[in-house]
């Protein structure tokens, strides 16, 4: 899933000063598994708005919706007079909800609430870390299953590098993934896997080629 | 001389106890400290490296330094990381550094720009350093770009080095990876600094029951450590290196710190010297290069030996 964090309440505040009236609109999918940006977090951060507007002299009026999934048009048209209401949408989705948003609705202004972190899940409660670098061309069989490409510092496909110990990447706090693979391959018994040369990866196929478009054209509805 | 050997694989080839030292660009654009420095270790180290912007710190550039020992009368190992430039800029480097004389290549991953000055900064490794390795070794031996587009003509013929850090984790997958860079086609490797002799010993064992060591010239790396102050820092806050508590209450307890340090650092080289399968020794004074020739005076490496055909280097 998408991973994200709600932005410093302070943050927030700030984008919101010159409205009076706002839509908070949460998304039910990945960022209310990762508790930013669900309906939960929509009440919470609509009543922090309010209470500190309240304190001022500018009361805030907010307006709250949750919707199944703000990446989809259906799910957006359904907020459709909702929005006419409000100054501004306070997106509570990942990037890709705030776009979709601030598409649908051209006259609005959108703000985002949430700093989307990575591609990944939680690994116990609390934690959650990023897993898949999105690279466009999946080599997983080639390392146990393991990432070196989201999970490695400097994403070496030939690892580990020299600043390798005890488990540890020599960047802080970060576990050494090409120690991870290598004690998974040689468990494995796929050690002479890891003796070939893995040749420089085709990072067109990642985010370096320009944003990426799918297209499958057996799904698509002719009009 | 139609192959155009560096003086340094000459001299591996001539079957010589090899000392190459290091010089690490300043933060300016002034070449003068590069080439007193190279002149200072004229006659003492058979050539030298020029490190690229290690520790992910903006210096003069590894190969314009070397162009300043070049200068000098000396013979430059450019280092090159991954960390900054993708391999259409590399290949470009490598292209201008052999026009301009160069002949030693020393291939690294680099330190992550964390560690740097600019810990915001983008960081590329497009390549890592076993595919530049290859690279390097496909320009030369395939006459090819990476991309297989053929190099029509003058391709650069460098002598193609590599690191190996026996210090790293896993231990003994350390040697499988330096297998690697020589099936890469790394011909020379200078190791990361010993201080624990014994690892380092353990490790060459491993090295040479897969027999590495005749496939590549290997070269320890040494490091006179100043003080007691400056080992204990290293202990605590440099990756990838094992500093032994007794080095660091050697220093404290001497009363001449420096002279312990040249002490210290002769006796490693003269006991690596012993070790079968090491063709050299690499000693990176790190801001204290004037200490190199008392090191090699004092560790027996003197004189420096002469590469058949090739013009001694001045001095």
């Amino acid at each position: 899933m998408i991973i994200a964090e709600q932005k410093p309440f302070e943050e927030i505040a700030k984008m919101t000063a010159n409205f009076d009236k706002v839509l908070l609109l949460g998304c039910n999918e990945c960022v209310t598994v990762c508790l930013a940006g669900g309906e939960k977090e929509v009440g919470v951060l609509a009543a922090s708005l309010r209470m500190l507007r309240k304190q001022g002299d500018r009361p805030l009026i907010t307006l709250e919706e949750t919707v199944t999934r703000q990446c989809e048009w259906e799910y957006l048209d359904q907020i459709e007079k909702l929005a006419e209401e409000a100054e501004c949408i306070i997106s509570m989705a990942c990037g890709v909800g705030v776009q979709f948003v601030a598409e649908r609705f051209p006259d609005k202004w959108v703000i985002p609430a949430l700093n989307t972190k990575s591609a990944g899940g939680s690994v116990k409660h609390g934690i959650w870390e990023e897993r898949c670098g999105l690279c466009g061309e999946c080599i997983l069989y080639k390392t146990g299953g393991v990432c070196p490409v989201a999970r490695c510092s400097k994403r070496i496909l030939n690892g580990p590098c020299g600043g390798s110990q005890n488990g540890k990447c020599e960047v802080k706090d970060v576990d050494c993934i090409w120690d991870q693979i290598y004690k998974r391959m040689a468990a494995l018994g796929r050690m002479d896997w890891l003796m070939e040369i893995e040749p420089e990866k085709d990072w067109s196929k990642a985010r370096d080629g320009g944003p990426r478009k799918l297209i499958r054209e057996d799904v698509m509805i002719s009009e | 001389m139609s192959e155009n050997k560096s003086r340094l694989q000459t001299l591996f080839e001539q079957g010589e106890f090899v000392v190459t030292g290091e010089i690490g660009p300043p933060k300016s654009a002034n070449g003068e400290g590069i080439r007193k420095h190279a002149e200072h270790l004229k006659g003492y180290c058979d050539a030298t490296n020029l490190t690229d912007n290690q520790t992910a710190i903006v210096r003069l550039s590894s190969i314009a330094a070397g162009m300043h020992v070049l200068k000098a009368g000396g013979e430059p190992i450019i280092q090159m990381t991954c960390r900054d430039r993708n391999r259409i800029a590399i290949q470009s480097d490598l292209l201008g550094a052999y026009s301009l004389g160069m002949k030693n290549m020393l291939c690294l991953t680099g330190d992550h720009q964390s560690f740097g000055n600019h810990p915001t900064a983008a960081n590329v490794f497009d390549v890592d350093s076993i595919q530049l390795i290859r690279m390097v070794k496909r320009m030369k031996d395939e006459k090819v770009f990476a991309c297989g587009e053929a190099i029509k003509k003058d391709e650069p013929r460098f002598f193609i080095g590599a690191v190996a850090n026996p210090f790293a984790d896993p231990f003994e997958v350390r040697v499988y990876r330096m297998e690697k860079k020589i099936n890469a086609g790394a011909q020379f490797f200078q190791t990361q600094i010993i201080f624990d002799l014994e690892r380092f010993e353990r490790w060459m064992e491993l090295v040479r029951e897969r027999g590495l060591h005749e496939r590549a010239y290997i070269m320890a790396g040494v490091m006179p450590v100043k003080s007691a102050k400056v080992a204990a820092y290293m202990q605590k806050n440099v990756s990838g290196m094992i500093v032994p508590d007794e080095m660091v209450t050697r220093l404290k307890n001497a009363e001449d710190q420096q002279a312990e340090a040249v002490e210290i650092c002769v006796e490693q080289i003269k006991h690596i010297r012993k070790i079968k399968g090491v063709s050299g020794v690499h000693i990176m004074a790190v801001g204290w290069e004037e200490i190199v020739p008392s090191i090699a005076e004092k560790a027996g490496l003197l004189p420096r030996p002469q590469a058949a055909g090739i013009a001694r280097v001045a001095g």
